[in-house]
């Protein structure tokens, strides 16, 4: 097929995006931002899904990547409502303030 | 056999009390005044009724009142019954009549006390379990009055707990009775076990004697089965009632006040021991090396204490070396098969020693609590109901006759010259302690009640005879002692064979008797300087008698002091150490590690994260490079 990339690519690009997302979770201290990097994770696993579904011709990776993207939609609701509460509260978005949960 | 439902109420009226007393009594002296005696003489009144019932059925019959079946275990079972048959028929009226006197003594005796309806309520669990024990159809439920006395006797001597030495005299009292115990229970598994093994899941006495040939037959690693249930037994006996080597709680028992001791010297408590031999003779019967230990041990105790009442100057203290001593020959009769002339001179000694104990009562509630028979002298002229009634008590222990204590100790020491098991070397024991015995007892009247007064001035202004109340149950206990020898218990209790005293025998006693109380007056009396030459005399035996063969002390450095230096190791070495070391180390232990892990838990999202990754990468670097 012209004008097609070879799978790898596509699961290299994955891979690259879901590193990217994965560091960002680790090394940001804005919770928006770790927050925007899941999210980049979320999509990256997607993108497996959809290249593996095309290569394979099966139609179950589509589908799972519509559950994915509408769970995700919750998600941001839930956890941009979580954040914004979080901030009226302690006035922070900083990770690293925010360690009350623990002994 | 004949079922009835009433003997129970021998035992349920003194429980009543029991209960009358500790939640009503404390409020209404006057009304415990009432109960108190009543129901114990309503309990001796069934007993009577029950008694004429029994007597018109044909010999060998019995009274069995069945309440509830109180233990099922598996195949085993014990009912809460009751049996009257000739023995316990005559133990429930010995307990339940000199129990009655004394409750009516103690009336005028613990007047104006400030635990006067506690007092009442112990004495009344004391019959209680007392006729518990008398009474029981089986073991098991025997065991339970045995306890029952165990307990009563603890709380009795130790009445006035304010005072240490009462207290410890208590403690010694249950102490002493436990290692017995223990004998005891070790003797009634045994039993059980062996009758088990052959399918008799039961203790009641019927089964016991019914599979006699069962028992004759059992050994256990090599050992005749009856013979370690006697000797077991016999263990709980001694501790009970009283015989060498458990006979130290006794004499301290007296601590407790006065119808105390006389109810646990007569009527209950030490007579437990002797009952149960006879009421388990066919299992000693099977074993007669178990029944010459009895003998022997009872022969021992009975010289052994009445040496050491030759030397005392507490005239309680004599009388409770005495029934120590009479106590020995009653387990002496048991020994040598004659279990009608036991229980012989065991109703005729809790009539006058009762008595006796009553009327030492008397003296120190005369005298304002004067124990000491070195400050006493003269009391007949002051109290002549006490001085004739203590006198026939005394003359009774004696043995002079016609006296009650004559004839069963006659009976006893002629069974040891012929009867079944014979051991004539202990019968002449027995001949050489009755002298003594007569020497001890007139010397107690002669010092008391004759001679010159040596009453301190205080006691002597204070001195009085005892109200009615006190003097009534002295005069009827003193009926007893004389004519109790009347009786034919023998006849009732005892089986065929037990020959009457020979003549020749019976005037060796009297003579004996007469001997020890005309050498008592001689030396007390008319020569009242001659007892001090001889101790200084006598030297380091007398101390050594008069210091009881110092065998307190000898038990105190033998058991108590290693005992205590033993709980003293472990009080002070093993448990903080040891123990507390352990507990503490664990606790420590937790709480270094769970510090240590509880700084991974930083609360910080990130970091969780990059544990997940972390957990993430691992798992899937295990299947990827499977």
């Amino acid at each position: 097929m012209p004008g097609t990339a070879p799978l790898t690519w596509y699961l290299g690009l994955s891979a690259t995006l879901f590193a990217i997302g994965a560091v960002g979770v680790l090394v940001r201290r804005n919770v928006i931002v770790i927050f925007m990097a899941i999210e980049l994770m979320l999509n990256a696993v997607n993108l497996t899904f959809v290249a593996l579904a095309r290569s394979l011709g099966s139609m179950d990776g589509q589908v799972i990547v519509f559950f994915v993207m509408s769970v995700a939609a919750a998600e941001a609701a839930v956890g941009l409502a979580i954040i914004i509460a979080m901030f009226r509260n302690r006035e922070t978005t900083n990770a690293d303030e925010l360690v009350t949960l623990r002994w | 056999m004949t079922e009835t439902a009433w003997l129970r109420w021998i035992i349920l009226l003194p429980a009543a009390g029991v209960l009358f007393h500790v939640f009503v009594g404390r409020r209404a002296t006057a009304a415990v005044k009432i109960v108190g005696p009543g129901l114990v003489g309503a309990a001796f009144a069934v007993a009577v009724a029950a008694a004429l019932r029994l007597r018109a059925l044909p010999a060998g019959g019995l009274l069995r009142d069945h309440l509830y079946t109180w233990i099922v275990a598996g195949p085993f079972r014990a009912e809460a019954a009751l049996r009257l048959d000739a023995l316990s028929a005559v133990m429930a009226l010995v307990v339940t009549g000199v129990g009655f006197l004394i409750h009516v003594y103690s009336v005028g005796y613990m007047a104006g006390d400030r635990g006067f309806a506690r007092y009442f309520a112990y004495l009344n669990l004391f019959m209680t379990a007392m006729l518990i024990l008398v009474l029981a159809d089986n073991l098991p439920l025997l065991f339970v009055g045995w306890e029952g006395v165990g307990l009563c006797s603890y709380l009795l001597i130790g009445f006035w707990y304010e005072k240490t030495e009462n207290a410890a005299a208590g403690k010694k009292a249950f102490l002493v009775n436990r290692i017995g115990d223990a004998g005891f229970l070790l003797g009634v598994f045994l039993l059980a076990w062996t009758l088990g093994r052959h399918g008799f899941w039961t203790l009641d006495f019927a089964t016991i004697e019914r599979h006699r040939d069962v028992l004759a037959a059992a050994t256990v690693g090599g050992w005749s089965v009856p013979l370690l249930v006697g000797l077991l037994l016999f263990v709980g006996a001694t501790g009970k009632s009283a015989q060498l080597p458990l006979y130290v709680w006794l004499p301290d028992a007296m601590a407790g006040p006065t119808p105390v001791s006389a109810l646990i010297h007569a009527a209950t408590m030490v007579t437990a021991g002797v009952y149960m031999i006879a009421r388990l003779h066919a299992v000693y019967e099977l074993a007669p090396a178990a029944l010459t230990v009895v003998a022997a041990v009872g022969a021992a105790t009975a010289l052994f204490a009445a040496v050491i009442a030759t030397a005392q100057t507490d005239i309680k203290r004599v009388l409770a070396y005495s029934t120590v001593s009479q106590l020995g020959y009653m387990f002496l009769g048991l020994g040598v098969g004659a279990t009608g002339a036991a229980v012989f001179h065991l109703v005729t000694h809790a009539f006058f020693k009762a008595l006796l104990f009553l009327g030492a009562g008397s003296v120190i509630h005369g005298l304002g609590g004067e124990q000491d028979m070195r400050r006493m002298g003269g009391l007949r002229a002051h109290m002549s109901v006490t001085f004739w009634t203590m006198t026939v008590a005394a003359l009774a222990l004696a043995g002079v006759p016609p006296l009650s204590g004559f004839f069963s100790k006659d009976e006893i020491l002629s069974s040891a010259f012929t009867g079944p098991h014979a051991v004539p070397a202990l019968g002449v024991v027995g001949l050489v302690a009755a002298a003594l015995t007569a020497y001890y007892t007139g010397r107690l009247v002669c010092l008391t009640f004759l001679g010159p007064s040596r009453v301190s001035p205080e006691a002597a202004h204070h001195l009085h005879e005892s109200p009615p109340v006190m003097t009534v149950p002295l005069a009827v206990l003193a009926v007893g002692a004389l004519a109790g020898g009347l009786l034919p218990v023998p006849a009732i209790v005892g089986q065929a064979g037990e020959a009457e005293a020979p003549l020749a025998l019976m005037a060796l006693a009297a003579l004996l008797a007469a001997a020890g109380l005309a050498l008592a007056y001689q030396l007390y009396v008319v020569r009242p300087d001659l007892p001090a030459t001889i101790a200084v005399r006598l030297g380091g035996f007398y101390r050594l008698v008069r210091d009881k063969f110092r065998v307190d002390e000898l038990y105190d450095a033998l058991v108590v002091r290693p005992l205590f230096a033993a709980a003293d190791v472990g009080a002070r070495g093993i448990d903080p150490k040891l123990i507390d070391g352990v507990v503490n180390g664990a606790g420590v232990l937790v709480a270094t590690t769970s510090g240590l892990w509880r700084r991974v838990q930083t609360g910080n999202v990130q970091h969780y994260a990059l544990s997940f990754l972390i957990g993430a990468l691992l798992l899937l670097g295990y299947y990827v490079g499977r």
